[in-house]
């Protein structure tokens, strides 16, 4: 449970780390020569990296730290950025993402690395013999930043009064070093068995933190001998090699004027360096967050409902009293309570920045693998969405993008013979509207031709002529997202925007939303989704039927009727009615629940008329109780999948009614 | 001592027609009093239908239907014995349940060829304690998944 626990941070925050390092990446493409942003992902690399051994995940901690490797040649100015490099950075970006996923379900993180690995190294390697020289230019420089205040200084001339020696030593870590700060540890362990350490750069905190490249120097006093002391320290494993002097305190208190200049350089140097370090507290500070499993909202919830409930008897209580103070305090508990339940649903909301922000990169490679120029425009990311709407959402947004791109845009030679800008252009725009979020895919491509959907969609037996030659544009543009408008093998045709587009629709429908296509030969589409706010609340109609309680969600209900006995027609058996003109088949929930009968026929039928695509049924029910929102539950795994109930949610006076699914009853 | 102690089961023991049964305290979530049910229509005959838990819609069954045992009129004795097994919160519903007891391991003896008209195969054990007999029931049988699809498949 507890290890459970820390997985689950885990894997969150390496999705986070992952989606900060490509969108930093994306940044630093467009401006390769920003370290700030290196900076960014470096750190982001880095706590991943860290994470990922603590974790024990030893691939993708090893991983991380090859492309840490890289990114680190960036920072020094050794590799340049340029799109190959990118490339491979974002592979492996893309494997590391595929380890987390796995751990998610379950997995090792086990993965083949190894050609994205290779491709880091020689990335890596393709500089090393700057690296070497860097190195050599370095290492000579005596104690280049060691500054000593007093106090150390008093102590080292004491000890060196006592007959001991004092040492100057610089040990440097292998690079593959995975977990400098243990080693760190085991050097100091070394150094304060044959003496004392009174100082060290960087400091033991920074040392802790790992803050540090791969090597550091500290100041020892020591009774052992030079020899010894080295060979003490490269018993620690993973120790590349230790440079050890004899640390001279005169020689000290005259570099200070000598070497003025450089000395004030290596301070504004520390100080430019801490900077980020200040930058990323203050962001954290910012934005304070917890992260709370939505199973817990969902019992907060329960709960809340629960208060609900009472609060209507207290009310109806209160109103039958008509005592003063008792309904002032009820109303009062009314409002606190009503802003509870908002703020409580607030909380299940999501920016969908969340599934936006995996679009830049998709983009990016689209565009270079199918040859095109795309300027991706997007707006509303911090528009709010509950989870549970965020969470089915991506796959329909990925493939009408996909679309947009593969079909909508033209190539760019074809784009600047029709006298557009080369580059295309694709909007994604989320925003509010009334109890909706709208996003909308729009680009300026070809766009639609509406001859070619209409022949194709006869060709496929979706429409008759007669049917289509009537039909609005918009009407003809929504024949592509039906079944069998169009398969595989026929992509190129007719701008190929049919492929599996049926399947978005189902998907955007199952959430209780639409999607409509406005489209302009030549000048682009836009793809528009109509969404619920949540999927936990939904408006239904409730009715009886006999003395039990039904909800029919709004969604799916075109209106409601009385019709007269008489009108009900025969036909095939069934029990028809005629409306405006169509014929709809008759559902008697009465009969179809098997709902004890405790009420005497009436001369009028009340129906709902509910519709699934184009077919339409008209439920029958005995009344009308009225318009209501509720949240919606489930039955429970005990009792999944029960025939035309698609859940449960519970009334006013702490009852439960079932959920319609009218879907079920339309064949 | 300690050894005693881990051979010792806490059981919840509540009465079916003429009959005392237990399930392990550990499975038990809650007693409530008879709640409203809301009828679930096409589902097992046993299924008596859902209830507003706290908030939670929590199925129901009959245990007196599920044991295929005479149709009892519900009382003030009637309690619904909510249980959990394998991710499924059930409520139970029960002629009274008013007792707790520790049963130890050497008290239950393996069930018997027939025990009054009870299906064999939902009973995990008998106990014998002085004057009373009580039938440990498998819940996770009493909860078989497989019956109740088939079931509502029948009558779907």
């Amino acid at each position: 449970m507890e290890t459970n626990q820390y997985m689950e941070v885990f894997i969150d925050e390496s999705k986070e780390h992952l989606q900060a390092i490509n969108d930093h990446l994306l940044q630093l493409e467009k401006n390769p020569g920003d370290l700030g942003i290196v900076g960014e992902i470096f750190r982001s690399a880095h706590t991943l990296k860290g994470m990922s051994a603590t974790m024990g995940y030893q691939d993708l901690s090893n991983l991380t730290h090859k492309m840490e490797n890289v990114l680190d040649g960036v920072r020094n100015k050794k590799i340049d950025v340029n799109t190959e490099m990118l490339d491979v950075v974002f592979d492996s970006v893309d494997d590391l993402e595929a380890m987390v996923m796995d751990i998610a379900d379950g997995g090792t993180g086990k993965r083949d690395v190894e050609k994205v690995v290779l491709m880091l190294q020689a990335i890596e390697n393709g500089t090393v013999s700057d690296h070497v020289e860097n190195k050599a230019i370095h290492t000579p420089s005596p104690t280049p930043e060691i500054q000593l205040d007093e106090f150390t200084l008093t102590v080292l001339e004491q000890s060196q009064e006592q007959g001991q020696f004092n040492y100057q030593i610089e040990i440097t870590l292998r690079d593959d070093c995975l977990l400098k700060a243990a080693r760190v540890y085991m050097v100091f362990e070394v150094l304060e068995q044959v003496g004392e350490v009174v100082y060290s750069v960087p400091s033991v905190e920074d040392l802790e933190n790992e803050a540090f490249e791969s090597s550091f120097h500290v100041v020892l006093i020591s009774g052992e001998k030079m020899e010894e002391i080295k060979e003490r320290i490269l018993k620690v494993s993973e120790i590349e090699r230790v440079e050890i002097s004899t640390f001279s305190l005169q020689e000290y208190e005259q570099v200070p004027e000598n070497e003025e200049p450089e000395g004030g350089f290596s301070r504004e140097n520390a100080a430019t360096q801490e900077e980020p370090v200040h930058n990323s507290t203050a962001k954290q500070n910012s934005n304070k967050t917890i992260r709370v499993n939505i199973d817990r909202l969902d019992v907060l919830m329960n709960l809340f409902e629960e208060l609900v409930i009472d609060r209507g008897r207290l009310e109806q209580i209160s109103n039958e009293l008509a005592h003063e103070e008792l309904k002032g305090t009820v109303e009062r508990m009314s409002r606190i309570s009503g802003d509870l339940q908002s703020i409580i649903l607030n909380m299940r909301m999501v920016p969908i920045e969340q599934v936006f922000n995996r679009f830049p990169r998709m983009v990016r490679q689209l565009s270079r693998d199918l040859g095109k120029q795309v300027d991706l425009q997007v707006e509303g990311a911090d528009t709010e969405l509950d989870r549970t709407v965020i969470d089915e959402i991506g796959d329909p947004l990925v493939h009408l993008i996909r679309n947009a791109l593969d079909h909508g845009l033209e190539h760019p030679d074809i784009r600047e013979e029709k006298g557009k800008p080369r580059e295309g252009r694709l909007e994604l725009k989320a925003f509010h509207s009334g109890n909706h979020v709208f996003i909308e895919i729009s680009d300026d491509g070809a766009g639609i031709n509406r001859s070619r959907v209409i022949e194709k969609a006869v060709q496929n037996q979706v429409v008759t002529e007669e049917q289509a030659a009537g039909l609005p544009d918009n009407q003809v543009f929504e024949l592509i997202m039906e079944s069998g408008f169009s398969t595989a093998d026929q992509i190129s045709d007719i701008s190929g925007r049919g492929v599996g587009l049926d399947v978005v629709k189902n998907t955007i429908e199952s959430l209780g939303g639409n999607i409509s296509i406005t489209s302009e030969v030549d000048r682009g589409s836009t793809f528009s989704i109509q969404l619920p706010l949540t999927l936990s609340i939904i408006s239904v109609m409730l009715v009886e039927v006999q003395d039990e309680k039904y909800a029919i969600p709004l969604s799916s209900i075109i209106e409601t009727a009385i019709v007269k006995r008489e009108d009900i027609f025969h036909a095939h058996n069934k029990k028809v009615i005629d409306f405006r003109g169509k014929v709809v088949p008759l559902v008697f929930l009465k009969d179809l629940f098997t709902v004890p009968e405790t009420r005497e026929q009436n001369e009028f039928y009340s129906i709902v008329l509910v519709r699934k695509g184009d077919k339409m049924a008209a439920l029958v029910v005995d009344s009308f109780i009225g318009q209501q929102e509720v949240v919606l539950k489930t039955l429970g795994n005990y009792l999944s999948g029960v025939f035309a109930i698609s859940g449960a949610t519970i009334l006013g006076d702490g009852q439960v009614a079932l959920i319609v699914d009218s879907n079920a009853l339309i064949k | 001592m300690t050894e005693e102690a881990v051979k010792q089961t806490k059981v919840i023991v509540f009465q079916l027609k003429d009959e005392e049964y237990a399930i392990p305290v550990e499975n038990v979530g809650s007693i409530e009093r008879l709640l409203p049910i809301t009828r679930v229509p096409k589902t097992a005959e046993f299924v008596e239908g859902v209830i507003n838990l706290r908030g939670v819609v929590t199925p129901i069954i009959d245990l007196r239907k599920r044991f295929n045992l005479e149709a009892s009129e519900h009382d003030e004795q009637t309690r619904i014995i909510v249980s959990s097994i394998a991710d499924m919160d059930v409520g139970l519903i029960v002629d009274s349940a008013n007792d707790v007891l520790d049963l130890k391991e050497d008290d239950i003896e393996p069930p018997p060829e027939v025990v009054g008209t009870v299906e064999v195969e939902y009973i995990r054990g008998v106990a014998k304690l002085e004057r009373r007999l009580l039938i440990l029931l498998d819940l996770e049988m009493v909860l078989n998944q497989k019956e109740v699809q088939k079931l509502m498949e029948i009558e779907g």
